[in-house]
């Protein structure tokens, strides 16, 4: 019976969803091709780089990828290309442009702006003078001190 | 000293307003990375016809590019309206996308066929250089061939008349409508 259920469960056509094998004719190529199918996004489901995604548009595009690498494409004309079908979008590492600007340098601005903040924060403190004692407080604690002293 | 008293407020509504922002936001929405570039050139064949055509096919324009397939439910139900739309003298050109041509013909035969031809896409090589994620998908053509606009799911009058009419003449009578297309053909 569970020989049965295992079998049954290898024919299911989701466990060999994202089982495929492409033959790379170099091990350089291979690597490209793990490298930039982590970068480019599944324009379906969004969340997903097309390495791991199941969804229909993201095999095409392992395809794709796959047929460019061996047709011998640089990585920057394959990312060209799927830019220009789907957008700065389809990329984790969008190119630096008027659009994304803010979310390259947004990190750098706000971290300067904290460092700013915590450095005025501090200085404040350094300048303060010590609040001395008026001479009821000295003759107070004084006592207090005698009373404990042996 | 009293302007840095407002300093939390102001910081508090500069970021109130950019999370009311957010809200509007769609993420699922993607930018139409072909939006004013010409529909690219394809050579595949008629749905029905099955001889060979290119993007010099797709005449009259302005018209409707709408991806389509069996296998997507929403397309079944956006097909009344493009039966409708057809029926105004819009002209639809279909983009059968990585379908099986064979049911794709007996979607038409059954449920009435709303466009002039149908691209037949069976690799999705067309809809991979328009852009295309999914289906349903309408794109408006230009008279130029240019990619005017992308509608993403169920087109409906609604989408329409936002979107979509002001580059047709569906307000005027059909006949006056194909009348404007002889002139620019």
């Amino acid at each position: 019976m569970k020989r049965l259920l295992c079998t049954l469960m290898l024919l299911s056509s989701s466990a060999w969803a994202l089982i495929e094998t492409y033959e790379f004719s170099s091990p350089a190529l291979a690597s490209r091709y793990h490298l930039l199918s982590q970068e480019l996004r599944c324009p379906k489901c969004q969340n997903q780089n097309i390495a791991d995604s199941n969804a229909p548009i993201a095999r095409d595009l392992r395809v794709v990828l796959y047929e460019q690498l061996e047709a011998g494409q640089s990585d920057a004309q394959i990312l060209d290309f799927m830019v220009a079908r789907y957008g700065q979008f389809v990329r984790y590492r969008p190119e630096l442009d008027r659009q994304t600007a803010l979310l390259w340098w947004s990190p750098l601005l706000l971290m300067v702006l904290g460092g700013v903040g915590v450095a005025r924060h501090f200085r404040k403190k350094e300048h303060q003078p010590e609040p001395g004692l008026t001479a009821a407080e000295r003759e107070h604690v004084n006592r207090l001190l005698q009373d404990r002293l042996p | 000293m009293q302007v840095k008293r407002f300093i939390p407020l102001v910081v508090f509504a500069l970021l109130a307003l950019l999370l009311f922002k957010g809200l509007s936001i769609d993420p699922t929405a993607l930018p139409a990375a072909r939006l004013g570039q010409p529909f690219p050139d394809f050579t595949q064949p008629e749905l029905l016809t099955e001889e060979m055509i290119g993007v010099s096919a797709l005449q009259p324009r302005p018209a409707l590019v709408n991806v389509w397939a069996t296998w997507c439910y929403s397309c079944r139900v956006e097909h009344p309206y493009l039966l409708a739309l057809a029926e105004r003298g819009v002209p639809i050109y279909g983009l059968n996308y990585k379908d099986d041509s064979a049911k794709a013909r007996q979607w038409l035969s059954e449920l009435g066929d709303p466009y002039r031809l149908n691209i037949a896409d069976h690799d999705g090589t067309v809809g991979l250089d328009l852009g295309v994620y999914g289906a349903p998908e309408t794109y408006v053509l230009g008279a130029d061939g240019v990619i005017l606009h992308r509608h993403v799911g169920v087109l409906d009058e609604a989408v329409f008349e936002r979107d979509i009419s002001q580059w047709f003449t569906t307000g005027r009578s059909v006949s006056q409508v194909t009348a404007s297309e002889g002139g620019e053909g």
